[in-house]
């Protein structure tokens, strides 16, 4: 998978979980650019891109990740 | 909502719940509940799972949550905001992650005593001082078990263990339990156990968010809660319409003939199907109405009830309906002959075209998605469709009241006057004020009734027993009993006094025993009462509801004059209590005051 698709794929995951069909995500977008995104929904945004790609981040991926682009690299090296 | 049923599709209900809430919250028919959760780690998810799955049930929740961990501060200490909440139910949501002083290897006896005793003596506090302060049930969780045994297995019998506490202090919160009547656990160690323990502590949860379990296992822990809310408010299904063919026995009489179907201990094909047939005989004996929908010729399907290897047998269903016609047809036909809802149903078919078209047809029908016979146990009783949270007297018995109103309705068709059939029952009625062994009972057909409820309102039992202490109220049971058996309570009405004038809050009868006069002798009876005490004139309302048109012309009929409708058809009556005429004539009124 490339950047691209994933970033695609990734995309739905945010639309489900804020229930938003407008959201478009790139890289460099951050929680601050997503009106629903605060910290309890983080948590759940988390586990619904964990159960997309069928990973786990660890504490200090989370405790880290800056933006979106720094999600989909972790993505990238796990699958 | 099928993606609310076990087994469920957590990734994608996680995914999806603000999607599932905003369809959930197009059903018009929801009652409102107000819920408090305290909690002793964060609980945001916990309350947005609870939502959806109360939701699903049609109850609409208003939440308090506590600060963080501040489960025990807001109980003992309280503050505004949850006073002025008023809540219904308070859930208090602590878990093992809240018992920091467990014991240890260098803890003496009564050191560990010790902590028991401040552990349970602090948890008791806490749920003595909420009942007084509020009118409320309370949902405590148990604990679940340690993620860690330093003892290994000595660790669940040696009194320093962990695994050991855990288990003691659990059995004293069952003790409180057992001894008070608005207070129920939730048991997230069975569910924690079904779960998998490992992965419900998963501590990444707990040091990032302060989760106490994963986010994942959050949708089990809630329908957990949710059931037991919904059994109290009445929710829980009534009846089975089962299946045959391959549902209760393995392959298809019709073709395979007696001796080809697999039912009974001897072969493991069979047995499989007996241990359901034991699981449904069991859910019988709780007091659910076993039925049959099957596209079978009858004597057919009553040849294959007979195979030696049935735990079932013919008598322990109320309804047998082998036939041609649609499934749906039949249940509803059903539901009508045994005067309980089509949505109290649930419909167990090994096929899921079938299982569609019911579901198509009945609203609020359940229609569990069963697929091999060995996990057909697990999925209903997972899904708590009969959760019990009282067990009355009259659950237990009900088998046997809907087959002596079955024999009832026999002598019915012999008589040609239908007032000679009703003197021919020689009913006896108690109609009383509330008295204190029958207000589980009252409580429960609050919640139970739909049909035959003139207002729909809901009263817990914490409700009904500050309603029987109060002088403001008139408050009638009525219990029936004629040549086949007693009925047990079947009707219940509150009216408050306001000076001069009764306004009926509520006025319930169970349909069982419709068309007996029954409402005509309780009429009589309140009547009577409100001019002993003075009252010039009674008002009764109907609101109508998806479920109560039956009722919409009572009062009318009870001789009461309409006085106003609005547009919701909402109706307001008025009865002038001189103006009453008495009209019981068949039954035997007792007063037994």
């Amino acid at each position: 998978m490339n950047k691209e698709e994933l970033l695609e794929r990734l995309t739905n995951v945010f639309r489900s979980v804020f229930d938003d069909e407008e959201i478009n995500i790139t890289e460099s977008t951050t929680a601050a650019d997503i009106e629903d995104w605060d910290s309890l929904e983080h948590i759940n945004l988390l586990v619904a891109v964990e159960q997309e790609f069928n990973i786990k981040f660890n504490m200090n991926e989370v405790s880290n990740m800056k933006n979106v682009g720094e999600m989909v690299d972790i993505i990238l090296s796990r699958i | 909502m099928d993606v609310l049923e076990y087994p469920f599709d957590v990734e994608y209900i996680i995914k999806n719940k603000k999607r599932i809430k905003k369809t959930l919250l197009e059903n018009n028919n929801l009652i409102e509940k107000n819920i408090a959760i305290l909690g002793g780690s964060t609980t945001s998810e916990v309350k947005n799972m609870l939502e959806i799955f109360l939701l699903n049930y049609g109850i609409k929740p208003n939440f308090y949550e506590s600060e963080y961990n501040l489960f025990y501060e807001d109980a003992i200490f309280g503050n505004d905001k949850l006073d002025n909440f008023k809540p219904d139910i308070i859930y208090i949501h602590t878990t093992i992650r809240n018992i920091k002083d467990y014991p240890t290897i260098k803890d003496s006896i009564g050191d560990i005593d010790l902590k028991y005793n401040n552990i349970t003596k602090k948890f008791q506090s806490i749920w003595e001082n909420l009942l007084k302060k509020f009118n409320a049930i309370i949902i405590q969780n148990n604990f679940e078990l340690p993620g860690v045994r330093l003892l290994g297995n000595k660790d669940v019998t040696d009194v320093h263990g962990f695994v050991n506490y855990v288990n003691r202090v659990n059995a004293y919160f069952y003790k409180f339990a057992a001894e008070n009547d608005r207070f129920y656990i939730n048991d997230i160690n069975y569910v924690s156990s079904c779960y998998g323990l490992d992965k419900w502590l998963n501590d990444f949860y707990w040091h990032m968010y302060k989760y106490a379990m994963e986010v994942p296992a959050i949708p089990y822990l809630a329908f957990n809660i949710a059931k037991i809310i919904k059994s109290l408010y009445g929710k829980n299904k009534k009846a089975i319409a089962l299946d045959l063919d391959n549902t209760i026995w393995g392959g298809i009489i019709g073709d395979d003939g007696v001796e080809g179907i697999h039912v009974g201990t001897d072969l493991p094909s069979g047995e499989v199907y007996y241990y359901f047939q034991k699981y449904l005989g069991d859910l019988k004996d709780l007091g659910v109405l076993l039925n049959i929908v099957s596209k079978n010729n009858e004597d057919t399907a009553l040849i294959g009830l007979e195979h030696q290897g049935n735990f079932l047998h013919k008598d322990d269903f109320l309804k047998i309906k082998a036939n041609w016609d649609p499934k749906n047809i039949n249940i509803m036909n059903i539901s009508k002959e045994l005067a309980i809802g089509a949505d109290s149903f649930l419909f167990v078919d090994d096929n899921p075209a079938e299982r569609k078209i019911v579901k198509d047809y009945i609203n609020g029908i359940a229609t569990p998605d069963i697929k091999n016979p060995e996990d057909y146990v697990r999925i209903l009783d997972r899904n708590g469709y009969f959760e019990v949270t009282v067990l009355s007297k009259e659950d237990l018995n009900k088998f046997e009241m809907y087959q002596e109103n079955l024999k009832r309705e026999e002598l019915a068709n012999s008589y040609t006057n239908y007032e000679d059939y009703l003197k021919s029952l020689q009913m006896v009625g108690e109609i009383a004020s509330f008295k204190p062994i029958y207000l589980e009972r009252i409580s429960q057909l609050t919640n139970k009734s739909n049909q035959f409820n003139l207002t729909t309102k809901r009263y817990t039992l914490a409700d009904i027993e500050s309603v029987c202490s109060c002088d403001k109220y008139i408050t009638l049971y009525g219990k029936l009993s004629d040549i086949f058996g007693d009925n047990g309570v079947v009707s219940v009405v509150i009216g408050e006094i306001k000076e001069k004038e009764l306004h009926i809050d509520l006025w319930i009868m169970s349909c069982r025993v419709l068309k007996r006069d029954m409402e005509v002798a309780m009429m009589d009876t309140l009547v009577k009462k409100a001019a002993n005490l003075g009252i010039k004139k009674i008002f009764g309302y109907y609101y109508p509801t998806e479920k109560n048109k039956m009722v919409e012309d009572f009062y009318q009929e009870q001789g009461f004059n309409l006085i106003s409708a609005d547009d919701n058809n909402n109706k307001e009556y008025e009865l002038e209590v001189n103006a009453y005429e008495m009209r019981n004539k068949v039954i035997e009124v007792k007063c037994n005051e």
